[in-house]
């Protein structure tokens, strides 16, 4: 039997991003059994469901929405995090397009959850056609009760607003997101204090992803066992899950944890183009797999872990062998040189090393000493700063030279004593 | 030239402004109404955002600098923005690239003499699916071939 859809119940329909629709498919249905619940039990409730934080870090959401400081003194702020930028990521954008009363209603449950008044959505800028819909939906909810003072009867009282980005990468990481939030460089902040304990306007704040949030009305609805008994046991639910490059059918599909990745991606992407070579499954900042890894690998958390890469993001980029790694790798060290916020020395110039490293390897002017030095930069990259933007490139320089050396060392020179590389 | 607000905008800026417990938190929505209305973000309209947010100039500067999608120099009508990232150049973005390059003669961060046409590479638009892909001012236009490159371009010059 398929299962029920959460997420993506409503693509394809007619109108699918307006109230009236929303309301004929069971939109905001959520709601009375919400608001008969206390705060603490919704947490309570989110966090026996096993729902992990859908943007990339997987941190569990309820024990995250149970951080916030009751009766600080302070506002509580809740942020959606709707700046989708991860290279290979393209499903929240379709989320926010075609069911945005979802993510509304969503913010309603984990707003009362954590007693707060204001949300912010920090939509990614160049999402421009889902910024209109989210504050037309705002707009439709308000009108209907669903928003403003006393939601529904229900004495609890909500305003959410659309905060546009301005085009960087770096303002998904979430104290980024924060800065960027108060109108300033999206420089992510030291931590501690965590922001669910000083966070936006210095004020406990949680953060999530647009499918975290999306996902607590059907746990609401639903219940937390019904939630827990999808997926595997570590990862619970469902999620939309992303092929992108090299199969015949690229795409999203939601679906619950756990399917074999060479099912999904022979199943749903209809095979691979050519022969697979490798895998980045959850995003760019994760490290890459071997056609050879995939095979036992599952669309899971556990799996993901256990093979040395990360869940990320659930969208998979598929690479087949015509593909030249060395190629893929300086399109990603580019990436990250370019999207650094330059506060971290060991970022701001092991990115751009990187990344010039790269360039001179597929100029044919590097030997393999630049290629341990590549490593070596990796190494002092990781760990060493504020945020994990650093190692979010660290990790594929490493995997890419490891799994696939033979790609870099044939455009190397061989047998010639290297230039240094110095640092321009 | 010096370059102010409506008053309306002005109004509608305020009306922005209440959302936050701190004005300089709408600096960002300040930089979006100013490009709006000025087409872009000249250091003149840095100034003029500076004080209706209230903040320094070299404050909104500096935030202005930061974020890419700020035009720091006049785009053209058709600002066409091409992905660079990993999704796109597995499906061909080099192709669209050069095909934009030389249908418009233009090299990436140029603007067309006629100030019709703009071209600047960008960073992943969450298109991977659909990709290569390109952003004109707002709109998306996805599964790109040089041909239908071509098109858009050919279109663009009608509008």
């Amino acid at each position: 039997m398929a299962t029920e859809l959460q997420l993506t119940k409503r693509y394809g329909l007619k109108d699918s991003h307006t109230l009236k629709v929303f309301l004929e498919t069971g939109g905001y249905a959520s709601l009375p059994k919400l608001f008969a619940m206390t705060p603490v039990q919704v947490a309570e409730e989110v966090k026996a469901s096993g729902l992990k934080g859908r943007g990339g870090a997987g941190f569990p959401a309820g024990m995250k929405w149970s951080f916030v400081p009751r009766n600080s003194g302070k506002p509580v702020y809740l942020v959606v995090n709707a700046d989708e930028s991860e290279p290979g990521t393209f499903t929240d954008r379709f989320l926010l397009l075609n069911d945005p009363h979802l993510l509304i209603e969503g913010i309603i449950c984990a707003s009362y959850s954590i007693e707060c008044h204001t949300c912010y959505i920090y939509c990614r800028g160049e999402f421009k056609q889902q910024f209109d819909r989210l504050n037309a939906a705002i707009d439709e909810a308000k009108k209907a009760g669903y928003l403003g003072k006393n939601i529904q009867g229900s004495g609890f009282d909500l305003e959410v607003y659309v905060h546009r980005g301005a085009g960087a990468y770096i303002c998904g990481e979430e104290t980024g997101l924060l800065e960027s939030l108060e109108g300033k460089k999206g420089q992510p902040r030291m931590k501690p204090p965590f922001p669910a304990v000083q966070g936006l306007f210095a004020c406990p704040t949680i953060i999530n992803n647009v499918k975290t949030i999306a996902s607590a009305p059907w746990i609401i609805s639903n219940g937390a066992k019904s939630y827990a008994a999808l997926g595997t046991p570590e990862s619970q639910g469902t999620h939309i899950f992303g092929l992108s490059g090299h199969v015949n059918q690229t795409g999203y599909w939601e679906l619950p944890f756990g399917m074999p990745m060479m099912d999904f991606i022979n199943n749903y992407g209809k095979g691979v183009k050519g022969n697979l070579k490798a895998v980045i499954p959850g995003g760019s900042s994760c490290p890459v797999l071997t056609a050879k890894e995939c095979e036992d690998l599952t669309l899971s958390y556990e799996s993901m872990k256990a093979h040395g890469t990360m869940f990320g993001t659930g969208c998979a980029i598929i690479m087949n062998d015509t593909v030249d790694m060395a190629v893929v790798l300086k399109n990603l060290t580019h990436f990250y040189a370019d999207e650094s916020c330059g506060q971290c020395t060991p970022c701001r110039e092991g990115t751009a090393w990187e990344d010039r490293l790269m360039k001179k390897i597929l100029a044919g002017e590097a030997t393999a000493k630049e290629l341990d030095l590549m490593l070596e930069v990796a190494d002092n990259m990781e760990g060493k700063t504020i945020c994990v933007f650093s190692s979010a490139l660290a990790m594929p320089v490493r995997s890419f030279i490891k799994k696939f050396r033979a790609d870099f060392e044939k455009h190397l020179i061989k047998n010639m004593v290297s230039v240094p590389e110095t640092v321009a | 030239m010096a370059v102010t607000f409506k008053p309306e905008v002005v109004q509608e800026f305020e009306g922005i402004a209440a959302r936050y417990p701190v004005r300089r938190a709408a600096l960002l929505p300040a930089l979006w109404l100013a490009q709006r209305e000025f087409g872009w973000i000249s250091e003149e309209a840095m100034v003029c955002v500076a004080k209706l947010v209230g903040v320094s100039p070299m404050q909104v500067m500096e935030v202005a600098n930061f974020y890419s999608m700020y035009q720091k120099t006049k785009p053209g009508k058709h600002h066409l923005q091409v992905c660079q990232t990993i999704a796109c150049l597995l499906a061909g973005s080099e192709e669209i690239k050069k095909t934009v390059e030389r249908v418009l003669n233009l090299k990436p961060g140029e603007t067309s003499a006629d100030g019709q046409f703009s071209y600047q590479l960008v960073e992943c638009l969450a298109s991977c699916h659909t990709a290569p892909c390109m952003q004109v001012n707002d709109d998306y236009h996805e599964n790109l071939t040089p041909e239908s490159t071509e098109k858009l371009i050919a279109d663009l010059r009608k509008k």
